[in-house]
């Protein structure tokens, strides 16, 4: 199964719009709760960040039956020190971000720990794209 | 703790979620960090926080918390208030801080989630 959402920039008014419909997919197709919520987290952080730092993107959800790979691709500006970004704490977000409730410079950082796979592709006047993969069966 | 007895025990108000009344909380996380709130591995948390906005109603459904009180008198937009209620979440409100809400919880026996 194949889905794409398209993530505008700054506007906070649809932040969670696709991850909120993304979600109820997942629903609908059974998977077990606690798998459900490891990949709306990371899905929504990825969000959250295509909102607060790119010019806009995308976000591609590939299912099939044993794994999920989500790929969020924006259109720029890229991450300058990627070994920054991925560090807990810190961040680049502005103070309207952070009235959000965001910006606390956990994005990254959360996004790894709930994923199985990450690939992280960006450069500074480039584009970043993103790959997470979930394996959907449960841990024993 | 009920919803009903947390709502009391903070001398709160109820304003959407009438069917949360009897909900069992065991356990609350406070913090106006959303993105702290996603590292929350635990369902059905109470989340104790001063972020009234839509993005900790938006929080709260990924992170399948059903039940949130704001504190510091904030009281919920309408488009917060039409957003919980569309995705099933209790929204409450307390005049108290977030520390002495979440003092007053505790001392009630409502649990830390670490």
């Amino acid at each position: 199964m194949h889905q794409e959402y398209t993530i505008p920039a700054q506007d906070f008014s649809v932040a969670g719009v696709a991850s909120s419909n993304f979600k109820q997919l997942l629903k609908q197709l059974n998977l077990p709760p606690k798998v459900i919520k490891r990949i709306i987290v990371a899905v929504f952080e990825a969000e959250i960040n295509v909102i607060a730092h790119s010019y806009g993107g995308k976000i591609i959800c590939e299912l099939s039956e044993d794994t999920i790979t989500v790929e969020i691709i924006d259109t720029g500006p890229g991450i300058p020190n990627l070994d920054l970004a991925m560090k807990e704490g810190w961040s680049t977000a502005t103070e309207e971000i952070q009235e959000m409730g965001y910006g606390a410079g956990m994005g990254l950082p959360n996004i790894k720990k709930s994923c199985d796979r990450l690939s992280i592709k960006t450069k500074a006047g480039d584009h970043t794209h993103i790959t997470l993969g979930f394996d959907l069966k449960e841990e024993p | 703790m009920k919803l009903k007895d947390i709502i009391a025990c903070v001398d709160g108000q109820l304003i959407c979620g009438e069917s949360h009344l009897e909900d069992e909380i065991a356990r609350g996380f406070a913090s106006d960090l959303m993105s702290d709130v996603l590292t929350i591995l635990e369902d059905d948390i109470l989340l104790i926080t001063g972020l009234s906005n839509n993005q900790a109603i938006r929080t709260a459904e990924m992170s399948d918390i059903r039940n949130i009180l704001l504190v510091r008198n904030k009281k919920p937009s309408q488009s917060m208030i039409e957003m919980a209620k569309e995705l099933n979440i209790s929204l409450s409100y307390t005049s108290y801080s977030l520390f002495k809400a979440s003092a007053l919880l505790f001392q009630e026996g409502l649990k830390p989630v670490y």
